[in-house]
């Protein structure tokens, strides 16, 4: 076997096994049986597991968490049974499926459907958070690139970051006279601090054999952020975002509660004034649920984009 | 002699927490063009820190360097680097991290077909065609190695360095890697300076094998003239008595008369 590896360069090294070096000891293969057979070991471990398996496996990842949420019910139901002003799941299921029979009516700018709501809500994380990716992940990629800049920007935003987002909205609607776009100022002001410090992070840990290559080949600046920061830092940028998703969503309920307007958090405030307690329940559910689907969708977002990266 | 590349009274010093280190003091060497030169040592000798100065990743604390009569001000593709561990772009196929190489290179003076044909001439050359548009970590790590190789000999480079190339691969596999090394120096006439710690791999690579003494302030021990005629076949040498005496040259030195920092080290 050594003599064969000896003499036949290159074409001889199979790219996984070599275990199956055994069989070119008479003929080398070409480039292509070389490929098939790496092909075909693939596929056999991908048909792994019967189909028995996968429902036992996808038992054990459904039943913990449904007999969870079957325990929060049970609780909230006996703790509700002796009434009080809390109203028990029987009542607020009720209320719910009165309330989702029309999520987008529209009787003027203080009585518009749940849906109409939720959407307001979402406009305003929407253009906040955009704003601020627009801002920070280029500011992060500076201030992880220039160490000056960082050594000047980071006491700012230690100084900042901890400031909750709330004592911005009086700045907001001083400068922007109307409550809607203070309201995004908000979202803005919280979505920023992660976008920036995880895109830095992301830039400061790019691997140092990277930038030797980048150095080497003497590659433009362009070249290097979209050839070699970029996909990076990508991951770390994408946790940023995941991150600041996460507390703009919090923040704009509160925000939407102080401002007024169309929007979950003012319409949480507005049953609390009707003293509609079922549905203050009802936007909690819908607060939850919504920011789920956000977190999971970045997160199925994230893994696309590694994947692709990696 | 000609001297492509020149090393002139270089020295290196690091500032360390502990204060100053001397890594490399005196360095004297000439480089002919077309030379293969291996630098061999223990570890931690400041054969990789010496490598790092010709690339121009580190500038020297004393003395210069000048390549093909240029001062050596910083790092550049003149000077093509084949790190140890490959430093291939995960998020590249082989191809592609060719092509960033080419493109840097040539684009100025050539079209988008001539820079293709010219990525894909050097992935024919390390004979990894069947594998262009695959991705790093789908490849096996003597692949990996080769990418690097091409990628560094696709800038036509006038020197290559290599940095420990094929320290992290089986003997199998290297051996087949300095084969084709050898192959590709003999049609490209290559200046290559290769960093190693494999007595044989330099005996059989190099023109000339400079040994290096231990750190800290590590400087040249002895230079040895390896007279082999080329083509080298690695089965033939083997019992070749000047290959032997060649062999036995570079251990004395390792591990007589440098030996006592293994010892220390110990």
């Amino acid at each position: 076997m050594s003599t064969l590896t000896m003499n036949d360069g290159f074409s001889g090294e199979l790219p996984v096994d070599r275990s199956t070096t055994v069989t070119t000891s008479t003929e080398v293969p070409t480039a292509k049986e070389m490929t098939m057979e790496q092909t075909t070991t693939v596929k056999a471990v991908d048909a792994g597991p019967s189909f028995t398996e996968m429902l036992a496996t996808m038992g054990r990842a459904v039943l913990p968490p449904l007999l969870g949420l079957l325990l929060l019910i049970g609780v909230w139901y006996v703790a509700t049974l002796n009434g009080g002003a809390i109203p028990g799941p029987s009542v607020v299921w009720d209320a719910a499926l009165n309330l989702f029979a029309d999520p987008f009516y529209d009787n003027g700018p203080n009585d518009q459907g749940i849906g109409w709501n939720v959407l307001a809500s979402l406009e305003r994380v929407g253009i906040g958070f955009g704003l601020a990716a627009l801002v920070g992940i280029p500011m992060g990629f500076m201030i992880g690139r220039f160490a000056f800049l960082a050594n000047m920007v980071n006491p700012i935003i230690s100084l900042l970051r901890p400031v909750s987002p709330l004592a911005w909205l009086p700045i907001g609607l001083l400068v922007f006279q109307r409550a809607d776009p203070a309201a995004t100022w908000t979202i803005f002001i919280c979505s920023i601090w992660p976008m920036i410090m995880n895109t830095a992070q992301g830039v400061q840990r790019v691997p140092q054999d990277y930038l030797n290559v980048a150095r080497v080949l003497d590659l433009s600046e362009w070249k290097i952020v979209t050839k070699i920061l970029f996909p990076a830092v990508l991951p770390y940028m994408l946790t940023g975002i995941r991150l600041s998703i996460g507390t703009a969503w919090l923040v704009i309920v509160a925000a939407e509660m102080l401002t007024g307007g169309v929007g979950i958090g003012f319409w949480v405030w507005d049953e609390w004034n009707n003293l509609k307690v079922e549905h203050i329940i009802i936007a909690i559910f819908i607060i939850g649920i919504v920011g789920l689907i956000l977190e999971q969708a970045l997160i199925l977002l994230a893994k696309k984009l590694t994947k692709e990266a990696s | 002699m000609e001297k492509f590349v020149q090393i002139d009274r270089v020295g290196q010093t690091f500032d360390t927490k502990k204060g100053k280190f001397v890594a490399l003091r005196d360095i004297d060497l000439s480089l002919r063009r077309g030379e293969f030169v291996a630098l061999i040592g223990h570890s931690g000798c400041g054969k990789s820190t010496l490598l790092n100065l010709i690339a121009g990743l580190t500038k020297p604390t004393t003395g210069v360097l000048l390549c093909d009569g240029r001062e050596i001000a910083g790092p550049g593709p003149e000077r093509a680097v084949v790190f140890q561990n490959h430093s291939l772009l995960p998020w590249l196929t082989c191809f592609e991290n060719i092509y960033l190489a080419v493109e840097r290179v040539f684009s100025q003076k050539e079209g988008k077909p001539k820079l293709k044909a010219r990525t894909q001439a050097a992935i024919d050359m390390v004979g990894l065609a069947h594998a262009a548009h695959k991705y790093p970590h789908e490849i096996s790590g003597g692949m990996k190695q080769r990418v690097g190789i091409a990628r560094a000999l696709s800038m036509e480079p006038k020197v290559l360095l290599m940095d420990e190339p094929f320290g992290a691969l089986d003997a199998l596999t290297r051996a087949k890697l300095q084969d084709e090394l050898m192959k590709i120096c003999e049609k490209t006439q290559a200046t290559v300076v290769m960093v190693t710690h494999d007595v044989d791999e330099a005996v059989l690579l190099s023109d000339r094998i400079v040994m290096m003494t231990n750190g800290p302030a590590a400087t040249i021990g002895e230079i040895l003239e390896v007279n082999l005629p080329r083509p080298r076949a690695r089965l033939e040498l083997a019992n070749d008595p000047a290959y032997i005496q060649c062999r036995a040259a570079v251990l004395r030195f390792l591990y007589e008369k440098q030996a006592h920092v293994e010892k220390m080290a110990a």
